[in-house]
């Protein structure tokens, strides 16, 4: 098999070996210093989400802007999803971890349905799941740059709970990420004060009423949102609803430089 | 080629099998379609001694005979407790069980982890499946001698699983595994309709009168050799062992043992035997186990 112009180096006997002026991994080594680094700033962000505890159910809501930077790039993006018939899960930060995160979970539903599992994913597993994935990428310097609402029914309890991307976790009656702790919660707290148990309209007239305070006052908030409503019956998921109508800007015609 | 004959006794049955070319290796199938290997692993856990299993609509219960190997030795463990909520009944070699509760103990610790929930019955067996089939597909492995029995609650009820060697498990109503374990199996058989109402310990006695009729007539069920698993809806798992098991002994009513009576029991009271009595009977049974129950060839631990 002799052919002309063909030298040793193009059959190489090993493989893999070390390199001369290079760092060689032993096999087996599990630490590996590579030096890579990691992505640790998102790109196209999505901003708060909203989700409250009513009685009857609980309630999500999140708008559908990624943003790029300050640029209001895409503004039809799903940040909302149903996961089973028991949970739904909500995410503000980097689109693209997002959009990897619900591929995984979905797959993992998947797999319980083609197993013939009874038992479907419920809101308090998928909640405590991701707890511990976002914990373990950030112990490792690479997070899923996430925070994320989840949103069901554990044991025929409603569930709703907040995880981090540096994996802290926390159950709650209202509960929100972004901008909206800092609007939005003390909104639901104070209609709570009032009312301790609220409907099912009531409480989707104070989401939609905290989506809206985030939109005048949240640079990076959009008009078109999306609202899930998760009952013991299942998840509802409203898209493409549009607060625009019910906004009022009179207000930008006492700004100077408006016309 | 040459050919043997070999006899296995199986309680009141002869088994013949003929050894042949096709046995060697798991990996190697007979002209008939077996695979040898996994058929003579099933013959390990025939040698284990008995377990019973039973379920009712709210518990799950196990029971089993243990066997010690010499006066000295302790009565080996044959229930091992998986979680709250699971416990595993072995029958073959004990420390291909190990192996195997040691893994099932794992999964169920990372569901409760990863998940904050108790581990499905029919997820587990799925992965015990799974792994039990590897051994049977691989020319560097043996498949695992043992039978497991698995008692369960979960968000479906009270479950009684079966595995095999073979990586088969099955989804039991009632069960019983290991040496004369036939007898146990015609006793569930002949009560199966009783047990979806029968109260905890009803359940409890039924599980033992099976595991009785295993025995041969001079030997009885004793606090030494009988353990007891149950766990049920609001109850989780207890284990019963020695003196735990008492209570439930006394309300056997030895009178209605199948095989009828042997020389020794005339000499019981015909009610109940009493806590005292039990232990009198521990002290004086004859040494375990009689020479019918040895394994053959003691190289092999099977229990």
């Amino acid at each position: 098999m002799a052919v002309p112009g063909v030298c040793l180096q193009d059959f190489p006997l090993w493989s893999g070996g070390p390199t001369p002026g290079h760092f060689y991994n032993f096999p087996g080594n599990s630490k590996m210093n590579t030096g890579k680094s990691h992505t640790m700033y998102p790109s196209t962000s999505g901003t708060s989400v909203v989700g409250l505890v009513y009685d009857g159910g609980v309630m999500l809501a999140a708008d559908s802007l990624g943003s790029y930077g300050s640029l209001a790039r895409f503004r039809d993006v799903k940040r909302l999803f149903k996961v089973t018939d028991k949970a739904a899960l909500a995410c503000s930060g980097d689109i693209a971890d997002y959009q990897f995160i619900r591929e995984v979970i979905e797959q993992k539903v998947r797999d319980d349905v083609c197993g013939g599992y009874t038992r479907e994913l419920n809101a308090g597993a998928l909640h405590c799941w991701l707890t511990r994935v976002l914990y373990n990428r950030r112990s490792r310097f690479d997070p899923l740059w996430l925070e994320c609402v989840v949103a069901g029914y554990k044991d025929d309890e409603p569930f709703l709970g907040y995880v981090d991307k540096i994996g802290t976790a926390f159950e709650a009656k209202e509960v929100a990420t972004g901008f909206g702790l800092h609007f939005a919660v003390p909104m639901i707290r104070e209609a709570r004060e009032k009312k301790q148990n609220l409907s099912c309209d009531e409480a989707r007239k104070l989401l939609t009423e905290c989506l809206k305070v985030l939109y005048y006052r949240d640079c990076r908030a959009h008009f078109k949102y999306q609202l899930a409503d998760i009952t013991p019956e299942g998840v509802t998921i409203h898209d493409d609803l549009n607060l625009k109508k019910e906004t009022n800007w009179e207000v930008a015609n006492y700004i100077s430089g408006y016309e | 080629r040459h050919q043997n004959i070999t006899g296995v006794v199986d309680g009141s049955q002869l088994l013949v099998m003929f050894r042949n070319q096709y046995d060697n290796d798991v990996t190697v199938w007979s002209p008939q379609g077996r695979l040898h290997q996994v058929e003579y692993a099933m013959e390990a856990v025939k040698q284990g001694s008995a377990t019973v299993g039973v379920k009712s609509s709210s518990h799950a219960v196990l029971v089993a005979l243990k066997r010690a190997s010499s006066e000295l030795a302790a009565h080996q463990k044959k229930i091992m407790p998986i979680d709250k909520h699971i416990a595993v009944s072995i029958s073959g070699l004990t420390a291909d069980a190990r192996v195997l509760s040691r893994f099932m103990r794992t999964e169920c610790l990372n569901e409760q982890f990863a998940h904050n929930q108790a581990l499905s019955l029919n997820k587990l067996m799925e992965r015990v499946g799974a792994k039990m089939q590897i051994a049977t597909q691989r020319y560097d492995k043996r498949p695992y001698g043992v039978g497991l029995l698995l008692a369960g609650f979960d968000e479906d009820g009270p479950h009684i699983y079966q595995t095999c060697p073979s990586a088969n498990y099955y989804d039991c109503q009632a069960m019983a595994i290991g040496a004369r374990s036939q007898s146990a199996r015609t006793y569930l058989e002949r009560h199966l309709d009783e047990f979806r109402s029968s109260t905890r310990e009803e359940l409890i006695r039924h599980a033992l009168r099976a595991l009785r009729d295993t025995l041969p007539n001079d030997v009885e069920l004793t606090n030494k050799n009988c353990s007891i698993a149950i766990v049920g809806k609001g109850e989780d798992l207890s284990i019963y062992d020695d003196d735990d098991v008492n209570p439930y002994l006394e309300g056997l009513d030895q009178e209605e043992r199948r095989g009828g009576a042997g020389g020794a029991r005339d000499a019981q009271p015909p009610a109940a035997p009493t806590a005292a009595a039990e232990e009198d009977d521990a002290a004086s049974a004859p040494p375990p186990p009689p020479t019918d129950e040895q394994p053959q060839g003691d190289s092999m631990e099977t229990d």
